[in-house]
């Protein structure tokens, strides 16, 4: 398995709003509701952190679901919201991306 | 239900001000003869203010913020504040007349991930718009920003408003959209000035004559369904909500006074004295705009068109009464479906009367 880094672009809008992140591409204005695994993946697409980190540090653990089928399932919703310009993904480490959106108070 | 709508449901029902329209100034390059505004710094917030006020909005669910003025783009820290709100993850949409606007601030909106820009186009030819604005060469210095914006992909929205000296123009803003790939928006709502002045209503087109733009399929789509009869009154439509404005949307001022929306100026307090969310769920003003539902409306609530009147609160409150009547939506209910509407039949019963409009003070100096 070859590795996949993940960070978010510059051009979305997000905000957490009754613990559901809502996102908005500037590109074609889709409005996207991430659903509470989404918003792990997409606070930790930091460009330097390996999905498969990402996945098994963040998602696996958190919600006690085999390694195969998360990943799988990530792989979807990355390649999903690249489509949309929202995550970049990339075969290497990105640098200088963006810091993780702020949490609701 | 789409997403958006969803979005909004939730809004409401947590009571978050989802939308800001935060004007940055009210200074500008422009003069038009429509506009509402004066033009002068009354003492307009920091840079620093600012950014204090968009962490509090962050904080408080915001999500989209519309900047505007007067000219966003005549203060030297524009580009500042669009750059610290997207470093928020607000959606930003920027209202400008554009002429500030070369090759290296378009490319600037769109580095910064601003969602759409709105300008403001009268007509199509130069003798017109200029006229308008004021300013000579103004609708080529516009066409040009608008010309630079779309080449880098940026979205933009032409707005028309409808006037008595632009009446004409309306298919060749359209056409001009259309060629450069910009939306077309017509608005043909003119606002008294904020101190009260009602003398820009003389720019209004007459009643008579907007039929023939609400019955252009060009300008406003699907005629049928724009012009359509409204639905019977029942009991969703009497409990409903006049409109967003204090419920998931408020305007901010350059000054710092919030209200329920640029159109509705009802001061509810200052973020340079409260902090923003005190303001937004507690104040008096804002809690009293919230109770109000369709059934409480006088005159309006045994309305035929209640359901799918565009009544404006706002309008209505600078007529006297928030509760009320606005006259300029009446007359817009009428001519698209041709049944009149219960305001129009209270005024006629009442006789002729000059509209009282309420003085408007910011919130600073009524507390001061």
């Amino acid at each position: 398995m070859s590795e996949k880094y993940v960070s978010r672009s510059r051009a979305v809008a997000a905000r957490e709003l009754d613990g559901e992140m809502i996102i908005m591409s500037a590109a074609d204005s889709t409005l996207f509701s991430l659903s509470e695994v989404a918003t792990i993946i997409w606070r930790a697409a930091d460009g330097h952190t390996p999905l498969s980190e990402i996945v098994e540090r963040s998602v696996c653990a958190e919600f006690d679901v085999p390694f195969d089928t998360a990943y799988r399932d990530a792989e979807a919703f990355v390649e999903e919201l690249s489509c949309h310009g929202i995550l970049r993904v990339s075969d290497h480490a990105v640098a200088g991306a963006e810091p993780a959106p702020r949490e609701a108070p | 239900m789409s997403l958006m709508a969803e979005l909004n449901g939730r809004a409401l029902r947590l009571g978050v001000p989802l939308s800001v329209h935060f004007d940055l100034t009210y200074r500008c390059n422009e003069r038009c003869e429509h506009c509402y505004l004066d033009h002068d710094d009354h003492g307009e917030m920091t840079t620093a203010e600012i950014h204090e006020i968009l962490r509090q909005l962050a904080d408080a669910g915001t999500f989209f913020l519309t900047l505007s003025g007067g000219e966003a783009l005549v203060r030297r820290d524009c580009f500042e504040i669009i750059d610290y709100a997207r470093s928020l993850d607000f959606n930003v949409k920027l209202k400008t007349n554009a002429i500030l606007i070369g090759e290296k601030e378009a490319g600037r909106l769109l580095a910064l991930g601003v969602e759409q820009v709105q300008v403001s186009v009268y007509s199509h030819r130069p003798e017109v718009h200029d006229g308008i604005t004021k300013v000579r060469g103004s609708l080529e210095r516009t066409l040009a920003a608008i010309r630079l914006l779309r080449s880098q992909g940026m979205k933009v929205t032409m707005a028309n408003v409808l006037m008595r000296s632009n009446r004409g123009d309306s298919e060749g803003v359209r056409a001009l959209a259309l060629e450069v790939g910009a939306v077309y928006k017509l608005d043909p709502t003119i606002t008294p000035m904020m101190d009260g002045d009602s003398s820009v209503l003389r720019h209004r087109v007459d009643a008579s004559e907007l039929s023939s733009f609400f019955h252009n399929p060009n300008l406003v789509g699907d005629v049928e369904t724009f012009c359509a009869p409204p639905p019977p009154v029942d009991e969703s439509i009497r409990e409903g909500l006049p409109c967003s404005a204090g419920h998931t949307s408020c305007y901010i001022s350059p000054y710092g006074d919030v209200y329920p929306c640029v159109q509705f100026p009802l001061a509810c307090g200052n973020v340079r004295k409260q902090q923003f969310l005190d303001i937004w769920r507690n104040s008096p003003q804002l809690l009293e705009v919230r109770a109000i539902r369709g059934k409480d409306l006088t005159t309006c609530s045994s309305c035929s068109h209640l359901g799918s009147c565009t009544r404006c609160p706002g309008l209505a409150y600078m007529e006297g009464s928030m509760r009320g009547p606005s006259t300029v939506d009446c007359e817009k209910s009428f001519v698209r479906t041709g049944i009149i509407t219960a305001g129009m039949l209270a005024r006629k019963a009442a006789g002729p009367l000059v509209p009282s409009l309420v003085q408007i003070s910011p919130a600073t100096l009524l507390s001061a």
